[in-house]
């Protein structure tokens, strides 16, 4: 009972033992002695309450936030204590707060609940008892056998028993897991891929040993053990055989599999992770601004506690005749009192504290990030995607970011791969529409000398008669060459992990690998674009792929078909860097085939013309293609023994099988004869250019991290405006030692001080980058600083998260943003402060771990100058405001108590304090958080230079901070003394010559501030639509109308009747009246002197471009009269006041942006800037 | 994130001005060129309304006189002396003789000031009970808990009124009289003692509870009057409209002053002859002297004003709006300096470039 517990609470790990058995169909042993292993049920469970645990668990989770548990805190005092506030005042806030929160939580749950039970609750097929049973997916449990229809989604782990093929195997695509669009093939073991039907899979009788479920999705060992016939075969399993839940079934009718992980085992169960919390700048800088204010809220109640008993010393002020205490009162121990009186004054300042401050930030997340998504410039219609945010917490800082990081491929290209070259057997082509045509000074072959192959291949034969009689030039190359043409396209066409798909109607039909022209309608399906581009083009040259079917690769050369035996795959990985097959040719010789990086290949190769191809790569690398090398290796029959005997135990062995593999891989992949290499060229993206030279007129460093060939990643780099021809680039590569790679460094430093005129670009690499950051980190971090573009070559994923580490943890710490479109850019998109994916076409991995996704690189420009800078600059005027007006709110309650004897009197009704925050201050700056634009967007856009102005988290700086407080003080004080000396000697304020009393003084005190508070945030605003006027006045009105209503009834479960009439009472007044005009006017005449001065003396640059734009006051009539009709005659009274005033230039006539206005004016401004730029390098 | 991997349709978003941020608005910009004229216009209408303000209170009349009674000081420093301790002082009058050198004009409006009072003593100004005083029988004999020490008499009776602010009733009382010749007999004027206190706090805020067999005294049987108290709430009056918790008195004590200098209205005279004003002769106030507040070193003043329509002398509106106007303009001229001034650099600037 008590491990029960225990395993409930999730102290004991469940499993014990290393390995999972489990029984086929739960057939156990007959002998008794076993005691079956328990599994949990096939239930997903990603919802985080139930209806049982919601309000308990929620409330534990939100109370977890300091200022939610201060606020608890702060009610419980006011419950146990005599307080001068009601426990209301800040219970019912807290409870205001605490239920948004609830409900948007609990939304966001019922949401996950709701897709939870269409994932359990869907029906599934399962083998028992010798029947197809339909049941619930929520029921399969471990070891049942599963039956699983085309196109349905996997419901657990299962490993492959048999499909409707006969060999046992089935097509999968993971898009959902990992994001590979490409058809991935399972196979069954050959004994249990004989069971096609329901009733001879009741006849098996295996065990299934395999590993405890761990998260990597391409690791699974285990092994099978069949009894047949008294005897048991063993066979092993990997993944292979494993369908992960979460992926599709494709091409094949159906199959079978036994359920090996259920429910919260799967791998993508274990793959599910929350992401981490990512903070924001501006949330750090609000939890310190909430630390001086509590620093403040302590002061003013130690200030308070120690005049009141200072005061209370002498005993007429403290028991004189008229106030007289209790008994309990006088004998209660003064420690008591003392810490009694300090918390009270602590809960009368409370509200000091903004309470609302995060529900509204909040809020003010959530909502706003839906603009992201709306935004129509940020729509991709050629894929149709739009932007998508994945956390709304990061929204301001993207108007803050400082560094850049962004992967190459498929970021900055378009990672739409083009087969453009080749280099074979030392010679140079081109491929031109679909030929062959050799480059350079290659003697032999000076024109189309594969003209031959080409011409045979095409259906066309009239190309075929025209140019076959140019072909061959110097015929005693001819047979040679033709065998090294056709071995380099045989191995390009057989060396790969691409798949066919003949039918159209697939679901997959949609993954972005379809090739438009394949020839002979086949769709080329790869987890690689490289490849793809590759089995296409030989495809293109005559070697055209077919399929595989059984273990045979079936390949036309020349319109004959020809089938390889697929022997063995040897699977690429980033470690190798290559990959190879072994293949039996038709004439029975068994071939490797051998395809990689360039660096992985030559080393391994023997034979052929390595250095010229060596020379060759470099060539393609320099414009910009990747390049692959191809090279091959004849085996005997006694080699390949061997071999089949190593991989077989490799790939069976259930320890360290990974070490052993490669191990036996590297045994394998070497001798080998080169082939040739491939170019592949990969298109930059539309205005990449554009966008990383605004990126750069915004302050904002650029770095490129790839993990392509130096060559590659610089002339990419340089045709993409990363690099301009002007800049000095600086190299450190192929750095072997640590003391070389340091003084390299320093060599680097001192070139960069001498010259400090010119600009610096830097390259670096994998292997360089990994030695500076073991010993040298500063002196790295130094030159880095100094350079204004790095470019990070032959990156491993790993290594760019450490790059983006180090900035981040740099002294400046500066506000990093990362962008990629592979999983291997996922790592450095968690590492940095924002993390950006692009939905791209090698899946949606990144996509789906970024904070936000776009469609294309160019639409970062956007999302920092626009969305980036507009959600900033409201963040940080809701964090100022909120602490501004929760300033004006305490203030003169701190000051009347100078006045009562330090009584812990409130100024205010309990009501006013409650709803201050709640209802009369909360919409106009909500409002204002979503909408405001102190800026035209398209202003915003075409002058990068102004993000410039919000670098830095400037306008929360300690000095901006510091002055808001100060107004929010200054204010306090006009609004309480202005109240004080009207009244003055208390005389009194009504024509009738009837007196106020201190709640009408307090409710004075309260309207001056509502509105001024109001009013304040009116002037804040730069951005006014119809629903900020509704809810800046609408405010002030409810104000009145609510005071009106609460003061004009006795409320009968109030035990206080102080408000009745008190506030109109206040209205009737005259000299009220005047004296609330007279003290919100003086408020603002400071905030507003301030504002004018600072404009005209300092203007920042975005004042200067908020006056371009606006061209004075001609706009703001335009803008007047857009507001109340229609867009067209306003613009001709604008041209018309022009006219009159006759002091604006042609290029100010007023923009109407209207819906169908591109964003040219922006392109052009870009575009001029950076040729500018171009032309005086 | 969603376990169902079906795939998210995407759709175009919405082209709609609120979804792109496009909502036609005003965009007003707070530079020079609108902020001078402002307060240019501000500043004139400021001075233009301070200088109404000042004037017209300028125009009341005030007269005020300390009876606290300190040595010394007039005739109530033996009605003073006898005040020493906080027990009920016993009876003691007082007079203060002035007389007015000209015309009063009307209506006047007879106060006490108090001074050094802390009505707005928290623990002070919570001793009260609402529920009571609106006449609630169940209240009356069962007063809240706020109102201790003050809620129960050591007999255990319920106090009603309750609480500290009903047992401190200001409780001295006034009366004027005037001498119409020099040397002539002393003629009360009239002291109006009705609409001193607000009218919805004496006829729906504060209610007498319901008439036992038409009496009042008989309604509150069974209850103590305050200890301080001579006599019970329901003989504070004659008047069967202005006793009981419906006093104006007791009425207008019960609004708690905003600060520790208050002043409460005591009477109108608006009767007879003096319904316009007090002519010009000598004057007497005739003062009975009870309430102790050299204890809390307070002063007790007397206090004539006449009232305009934004109510006693004060002129710290007016000086606060002329203040505030002059600034305006100041900072207006300012301001127009630094424009002119800026203009020509911008010009500059912009020929450079």
């Amino acid at each position: 009972m008590w491990r029960w517990v225990r395993q409930q609470l999730g102290f004991d790990p469940p499993h014990q033992s290393d390995t999972r058995t489990i029984y086929i169909a739960n057939r156990f042993p007959q002998n008794g002695l076993y005691t079956p292993q328990k599994f949990i049920d096939n239930r997903i469970i990603s919802s985080k309450y139930t209806v049982w645990n919601f309000v308990p668990k929620n409330l534990f989770e939100q109370f977890r936030r300091v200022a939610n548990f201060y606020f608890l805190i702060i009610f419980l005092v006011q419950l146990m204590i005599d307080t001068p506030t009601s426990p209301i005042t800040s219970g019912l806030p807290l409870f205001f707060v605490i239920t948004v929160t609830a409900i948007k939580q609990g939304y966001e749950d019922w949401l996950r609940h709701n897709s939870d039970n269409e994932v359990n609750g869907a029906p599934v097929y399962v083998v028992r008892s010798g029947g197809l049973v339909k049941t619930r997916s929520k029921n399969i449990r471990v070891g049942d056998i599963v039956r699983i229809a085309k196109d349905e989604i996997f419901p657990a782990d299962l490993v492959l028993l048999s499909s409707d093929r006969l060999d046992g195997s089935c097509h999968v695509t993971t898009a959902s897991l990992d994001g590979e669009t490409n058809l991935k093939t399972h196979v069954a073991v050959p004994e249990t891929a004989v069971l096609q039907t329901v009733a001879s899979l009741d006849t098996l009788i295996a065990v299934i040993e395999c590993q405890q479920p761990e998260a990597d999705l391409y690791r699974f060992m285990g092994r099978m053990i069949i009894t047949q016939q008294m005897e048991e075969i063993v066979r092993p399993l990997g993944p292979e055989s494993l369908l992960l839940r979460g992926a599709r079934l494709k091409n094949t009718k159906e199959i079978f599999g036994v359920a090996i992980y259920t429910g919260m085992e799967t791998k993508m169960a274990l793959n599910y992770k929350s992401k981490s919390q990512k903070r924001s700048a501006v949330e750090k800088s609000m939890n310190t601004f909430l630390i001086i204010y509590l620093i403040i809220l302590i002061s003013e109640a130690i200030i308070s506690t120690i005049l009141k008993y200072t005061w209370q010393a002498e005993e007429k002020w403290d028991e004189p005749w008229y106030n007289q205490k209790t008994e309990h009162q006088r004998n209660s121990s003064k420690i008591l009192r003392f810490i009694s009186d300090f918390l009270a004054f602590l809960v009368l300042y409370n509200f000091i504290i903004p309470i609302s401050l995060y529900v509204t930030v909040e809020m003010q997340k959530f909502l706003g990030s839906f603009f992201i998504g709306w935004d129509l410039d940020l729509y991709h219609e050629e894929s149709g995607q739009k932007a998508q945010v994945n956390t709304s917490d990061l929204n301001e800082e993207l108007g803050q970011v400082e560094y850049v990081f962004t992967d190459k491929t498929g970021t900055l290209t378009e990672n739409e791969m083009q087969f453009r070259e080749c280099s074979i057997n030392g010679i140079k082509y081109q491929e031109i529409n679909g030929r062959l045509v050799s480059e350079g000074p290659t003697p032999d072959s000076s024109e189309g000398s594969l003209s031959y192959l080409n011409s045979l291949s095409h259906l066309n034969n009239l190309t075929h008669l025209t140019t076959s009689s140019s072909f061959r030039t110097s015929p005693e190359n001819e047979s040679e060459l033709i065998k090294e043409h056709d071995l380099f396209f045989k191995a390009v066409s057989l060396c790969h992990t691409v798949q066919i798909s003949n039918v159209q109607t697939d679901g997959i039909g949609d993954g972005p690998w379809q090739s438009n022209f394949a020839p002979s309608q086949l769709e080329y399906y790869a987890s690689s674009p490289d490849e793809k581009a590759l089995v296409e083009a030989a495809a293109r040259i005559g070697i055209v792929f077919i399929g595989t079917s059984e273990e045979t690769m079936e390949v036309k050369t020349l319109g004959k078909l020809e089938r390889y035996k697929l022997l063995h795959i040897l699977e690429f990985d980033s470690d190798r860097r290559r990959m190879s097959v072994i293949v039996q040719a038709p004439s029975g010789e068994k071939l490797l085939f051998a395809k990689g990086a360039e660096s992985s290949i030559l080393p391994k190769c023997v034979g052929g013309e390595i250095e010229k191809t060596r020379i060759h790569v470099d060539e393609f690398a320099l414009k910009g293609l990747r390049t692959l090398c191809m090279a091959y290796k004849q085996l005997t029959s006694k080699e390949y023994e061997e071999i089949d005997r190593r991989l077989f135990e490799a790939r069976t062995a259930l320890q360290q099988r990974e070490e052993k593999l490669a191990d036996v891989f590297q045994f394998i992949e070497k001798d080998l004869i080169l082939l040739g290499a491939t170019a592949v060229e990969d298109r930059l993206q539309d205005r990449v250019r554009e966008t990383i030279e605004a990126l750069r007129m915004a302050g904002i460093k650029v770095w490129v991290l790839t993990g392509d060939k130096h060559e590659t990643a610089v002339s990419v780099s340089l045709s993409c405006g990363h690099f301009h021809r002007t800049m000095n680039i600086l190299e450190l590569i192929n750095q072997k030692s640590d003391g070389e790679c340091a003084e390299q460094l320093r060599q680097l430093a001192r070139r960069i001080k001498e010259d400090h005129v010119i600009q610096h670009g830097l390259v670096v690499d994998g292997t360089s980058l990994s030695l500076a950051l073991r010993e040298h980190e500063k002196l790295f971090m130094e030159v880095c600083r100094n350079c204004s573009a790095v470019l990070c070559c032959r990156m491993a994923p790993l290594q760019k998260a450490k790059v983006i580490r180090l900035i981040k943890i740099s002294p400046e710490k500066p506000i990093t943003l990362a962008v990629g479109d592979g999983a291997n850019d996922v790592s450095m998109i968690q590492e940095a402060h924002v993390g950006i994916g692009i939905m791209g076409k090698e899946g949606r991995q990144a996509a789906r771990n970024s904070d936000y996704a776009i469609a294309r690189f160019k639409f970062l420009s956007k999302l920092l100058f626009v969305h980036g800078h507009f959600y900033y600059i409201r963040i940080a005027t809701l964090v100022q405001y909120f602490f501004y007006k929760n300033v004006c709110f305490i203030t003169p309650q701190f000051l009347y108590q100078f006045y009562c004897l330090f009584s812990q009197q409130t100024l205010y009704d309990s009501v006013y304090l409650t709803l201050y925050n709640i209802c009369f201050t909360s919409l106009p700056i909500l409002i204002y958080s979503l909408l405001e634009q102190h800026i035209d967007p398209h202003v915003l856009q075409s002058k990068p230079t102004l993000y410039r102005d919000i670098s830095k988290n400037r306008q929360l700086s300690i000095k901006t901070f510091l002055y808001w407080t100060i107004l929010g003080f200054s204010h306090a004080f006009i609004f309480f003394f202005g109240s004080y000396f009207l009244i003055g000697k208390d005389i009194s304020l009504l024509g009738n010559g009837q007196m106020f009393g201190n709640w009408t003084f307090g409710t004075l005190v309260f309207t001056v501030m509502v509105i001024t508070v109001t009013v304040k945030m009116a002037l804040e605003t730069h951005f006014w639509t119809w629903i900020n006027h509704l809810v800046t006045w609408g405010s002030i009105i409810f104000y009145f109308i609510f005071s009106l209503f609460y003061g004009g009834i006795l409320w009968p479960f109030l035990g206080s009747q102080n408000m009745y009439f008190v506030f109109i009472q206040l209205l009737s007044s005259g000299s009220a009246w005047f004296a609330i005009i007279l003290m919100v006017v003086m408020c603002l005449f400071l905030d507003i002197v301030k504002k004018v001065f600072d404009r005209q003396l300092h203007p920042t640059n975005t004042e200067k471009a908020q006056l371009t734009e606006t061209n004075s006051g001609i706009k703001c009539l335009d803008s007047m009269c857009c507001f109340s009709e229609g867009e067209t005659a306003c613009a001709s009274v604008g041209r018309m006041l022009e006219r009159v005033v006759g002091r604006c230039s042609p290029t100010h006539v007023s923009r109407s942006w209207s819906a169908s206005d591109p964003f040219y004016t922006n392109d052009r401004s870009i575009l001029t800037l950076s040729t500018m730029d171009s032309s005086t390098c | 994130m969603t376990w169902s991997a079906t795939a998210r349709g995407a759709h175009q978003p919405d082209n709609t001005a609120f979804t792109q941020q496009r909502l036609p608005a005003w965009q007003p910009l707070l530079s020079a060129s609108i902020a001078l004229p402002l307060f240019f216009c501000a500043g004139l209408a400021f001075i233009g309304l301070g200088l109404g303000l000042f004037y017209s209170s300028n125009g009341i009349k005030e007269l005020e006189y300390d009876y606290t009674g300190n040595p010394g000081t007039g005739n109530c420093s033996a009605c003073a002396l006898a005040d020493q301790d906080r027990a009920p002082p016993l009876r003691c009058s007082c007079s203060w003789y002035f007389s007015l050198p000209e015309f009063f004009p009307g209506p006047v409006y007879l106060y006490y000031e108090l001074t050094n009072f802390y009505q707005n003593n928290r623990r002070y100004s919570v001793s009260r009970d609402d529920t009571q005083l609106s006449g609630l029988p169940s209240a009356l004999r069962h007063p809240a808990n706020e109102c201790a020490p003050y809620q129960r008499r050591a007999s255990g009776l319920p106090v009603a009124p309750c609480g500290a602010i009903a047992n401190s009733l200001f409780n001295d009382s006034f009366s004027l009289w005037h001498q119409r010749q020099p040397g002539g007999p002393y003629v009360e004027v009239p002291l109006d003692r009705t609409g001193i206190a607000w009218w919805t706090d004496c006829h729906v805020k504060f209610r007498n509870p319901p008439l036992v067999n038409g009496s009042l005294a008989l309604a509150f049987q069974g209850t103590a009057p305050p200890p301080n108290w001579p006599r019970p709430v329901y003989e504070l009056s004659p008047d069967p409209n202005n006793t009981g918790f419906i006093n104006q008195d007791f009425v207008v004590w019960m609004r708690t002053a905003a600060l520790p200098t208050f002043r409460k209205l005591y009477a109108r005279i608006r009767q007879g002859n003096y319904s316009t004003g007090l002519p010009r002769g000598a004057y007497l106030v005739n003062i009975t002297y009870n309430y102790p507040v050299r204890a809390f070193g307070g002063h007790k003043l007397i206090v004539f004003s006449n009232i305009s329509w934004m109510g006693g002398k004060n002129p710290f509106l007016g000086i606060a709006y002329l203040v505030v106007g002059s600034l305006c303009i100041l900072m207006g001229f300012v301001m127009l300096v630094v424009y002119i001034r800026y203009q020509d650099q911008n010009d500059e600037d912009e020929d450079e470039e």
